[in-house]
């Protein structure tokens, strides 16, 4: 098993006709998924090597079956193709898209509480449950099936710490690039709890950053209610010091949202937290020897 | 992009928040007439992108216009915390009662905005917060019902009674401000009550979400007067992002929780992070040719660390850039190499076989950390 993304997913793509989409359409096709159908306004009938392309989801949702989504569509437009699929009953949409307006996002993430959609991302690299589905920007390649669950804010971090465990023929069970953009779809919390439930994850990776208490709050959650062995890493300890100006976000994180004080609250309730990339996929080896 | 303290005032004043009179001045004689506009006397404050100016001497003051003008003479000469300043802002002096603090801030934590006030402002609100977080009203809104009346009550509802409809009033402007403007965080500290029972912000700290510049066009020529070193201008408008710190180690990698990560090993293995480099996902000859010149022209960078994962990026054509890149840039401290990833064979063989005296290749990123600290300490 896995989570999010498997052998069950029926994938639409929206944006596909672009360039971007295209090329990761065809490339996660090629990795094994099942690319139901693409969606981009006034080209409806088209096709894509064979992909139908509809003018709207919920057209390419009742002649496909399409139950999950990825987007592509620019920034202006994105945060509507997040509420389109949600109201066609798309149940997970990965959205890659990179620059939507915050605004955009806390409109788009008050309306899906009330939905049965989850969202992953925007701004981030998809998911993977390898061998079984790709959906995103993911190199597939670097990626095996096994049974650690992954979760990062930075895109790259999860390839190159992928790409670590691979290495040392530790598989995955799915990865997940939730993104870094300030209104974000799931985050560690909801994808910790996943992992937990999954049978086939037996140890959990997550990988954050400087800003926010993404991490702190992760911290509290794995306290309370995991009892799987998590490692993490946490990025920027060097980072320049952003100049802020308000004191607001301080106040209503009561976080220094420093990598320091993030590693240490996760210490706190037993993470092993890795100091370098590399040293993650040495924690998570011992661990499993172990 | 945080905004001046008098940009931030003139979109309070657009949205019908009051706000003292005020010039932006950019010469102390300025500063001198605008006291006297105000009566002889005015409080002058530094104009720059960060915060603790009260603290730091960034406000001062003034009772005579003399002195508004040497106050503005040492702003404009000395800067302020190490950030360039070409204006200051002259206010009128106003009879304070009272000060409070407000804001609204979009909230990362629940995706949805924070509106927060309180009858101490003035003081340092974030040790306000820890020690009496109950002084402080918080009202989560919705962003599909926005500010209502009962939130703007409850908000107001900590503040004295004389304050509450002035109050009621700049907080619903300030929401219609935020949500109106696309701002991340509007803060008032202090908003205060005269003593003619005006409400008005003494104070403007206004962001705005960088990713909706291109709905504000009007926003795009405040950012042109923000000074930007030169350095990161060349880079800016090349598409990548270059920040200047103070160590040794030029580094450069694609994506930035990689980049991230590379500053954190390089301090490992004790040396220090001269600035670093955003390429992106592209890595083209192009791009690593303005890469490098940017990295270079930095003076204080003895030795280079160029940190690539190919993904959708290959390895091989990375090589092929850096080797383009070095016949058009010309290599005056090592360059250390770490190519992994896709195609990251191939790319390595590439660089051995061009046997380009500045390159150095490792294949892995602790240990091309540790080549880079070794060869900066050498060249010291």
């Amino acid at each position: 098993m896995s989570v999010l993304v498997d052998a069950d997913t029926k994938l639409l793509v929206q944006g596909m006709t672009g360039k971007e989409g295209t090329f990761h359409t065809l490339r996660n096709r090629a990795y094994g998924t099942d690319v139901v159908a693409g969606v981009t306004p006034g080209k409806g009938g088209q096709d894509i090597e064979g992909i139908p392309v509809f003018d709207t989801v919920a057209e390419a949702v009742h002649a496909t079956g399409a139950n999950t989504s990825m987007i592509f569509v620019g920034p202006r437009f994105a945060a509507e193709a997040i509420l389109e699929s949600a109201d066609a009953g798309i149940g997970l949409v990965a959205c890659i898209t990179e620059g939507i307006a915050a605004r955009d996002m806390a409109e788009v993430h008050a309306y899906l509480e009330g939905t049965a959609t989850t969202l992953v991302g925007p701004n981030c690299p998809g998911v993977i449950s390898p061998g079984l589905a790709n959906v995103g920007i993911i190199p597939g390649e670097v990626c095996v099936p096994g049974r650690v669950g992954f979760v990062s804010r930075s895109g790259t971090l999860v390839y190159q710490i992928v790409y670590e465990l691979t290495s040392r023929g530790i598989g995955q069970s799915t990865c997940i690039g939730m993104g870094g953009d300030p209104v974000h779809g799931i985050g560690f919390i909801e994808s910790l709890a996943m992992f937990e439930g999954d049978p086939d994850t037996d140890l959990m990776i997550m990988t954050g950053e400087i800003g926010g208490d993404d991490e702190e709050r992760a911290a509290s959650f794995i306290a309370e209610r995991v009892a799987k062995p998590v490692v993490a890493y946490i990025a920027g300890f060097e980072a320049p010091v952003g100049k802020r100006m308000g004191h607001a976000g301080a106040i209503v994180t009561g976080s220094s949202g420093t990598a320091a004080a993030k590693a240490e609250a996760l210490e706190a309730v037993g993470v092993q937290v890795a100091r370098t990339p590399s040293e993650v996929a040495r924690l998570v080896a011992d661990r499993l020897a172990g | 992009m945080d905004l001046y303290e008098h940009m931030g005032k003139d979109l309070f004043r657009a949205h019908g928040i009051p706000t003292p009179a005020g010039r932006v001045c950019g010469a102390p004689q300025e500063a001198a007439e605008a006291a006297r506009a105000f009566g002889g006397s005015a409080v002058v404050k530094v104009q720059v992108q960060v915060g603790g100016r009260g603290k730091g001497g960034g406000v001062e003051l003034c009772r005579s216009p003399d002195a508004a003008a040497v106050a503005a003479e040492r702003m404009l000469r000395d800067g302020f915390m190490g950030h360039v300043v070409d204006r200051v802002l002259a206010e009128e002096l106003l009879p304070i009662a009272q000060e409070f603090y407000t804001s609204i801030v979009l909230d990362r934590s629940t995706g949805g905005y924070l509106a927060l006030m309180t009858a101490e402002g003035g003081v340092d609100i974030e040790t306000l917060a820890r020690e009496r977080p109950e002084t402080i009203r918080r009202v989560q809104v919705d962003p599909l019902l926005g500010l209502r009346s009962y939130h703007v009550r409850e908000l107001t509802g900590a503040l004295p009674v004389a304050a509450r409809e002035g109050a009621a009033d700049v907080v619903r402007k300030l929401f219609e401000l935020l949500w109106e403007r696309d701002a991340t965080l509007v803060e008032v500290n202090p908003l205060v009550l005269l003593d003619d029972g005006r409400v008005i912000a003494l104070d403007a700290k206004v962001t705005v979400d960088d990713n909706a510049l291109p709905r504000h066009p009007d926003f795009a020529a405040l950012a042109q007067e923000f000074p930007i070193d030169p350095v990161e201008k060349r880079a800016k408008d090349a598409g990548l992002q270059y920040v200047k710190l103070d160590g040794e180690v030029g580094i450069i990698g694609n994506g930035a929780g990689l980049v991230m990560s590379t500053l954190d090993v390089v301090a490992r293995a004790g040396a220090k992070a001269a600035n670093f480099l955003d390429i992106g996902g592209g890595a083209s000859a192009d791009t690593m040719a303005t890469s490098l010149e940017v990295i270079l022209s930095d003076p204080a960078v003895r030795c280079v660390f160029v940190n690539i994962f190919g993904g959708i990026t290959r390895c091989d054509v990375v090589a092929n850039g850096v080797l383009e890149a070095l016949t058009r840039v010309d290599a005056t401290v090592p360059i250390v190499l770490r190519l992994d990833g896709t195609n990251a064979e191939e790319g390595r063989r590439i660089i051995d076989g061009a046997r380009h005296p500045m390159i150095v290749s490792v294949p892995t990123m602790d240990e091309a950390a540790a080549e880079a600290a070794r060869l900066s300490r050498e060249a010291a």
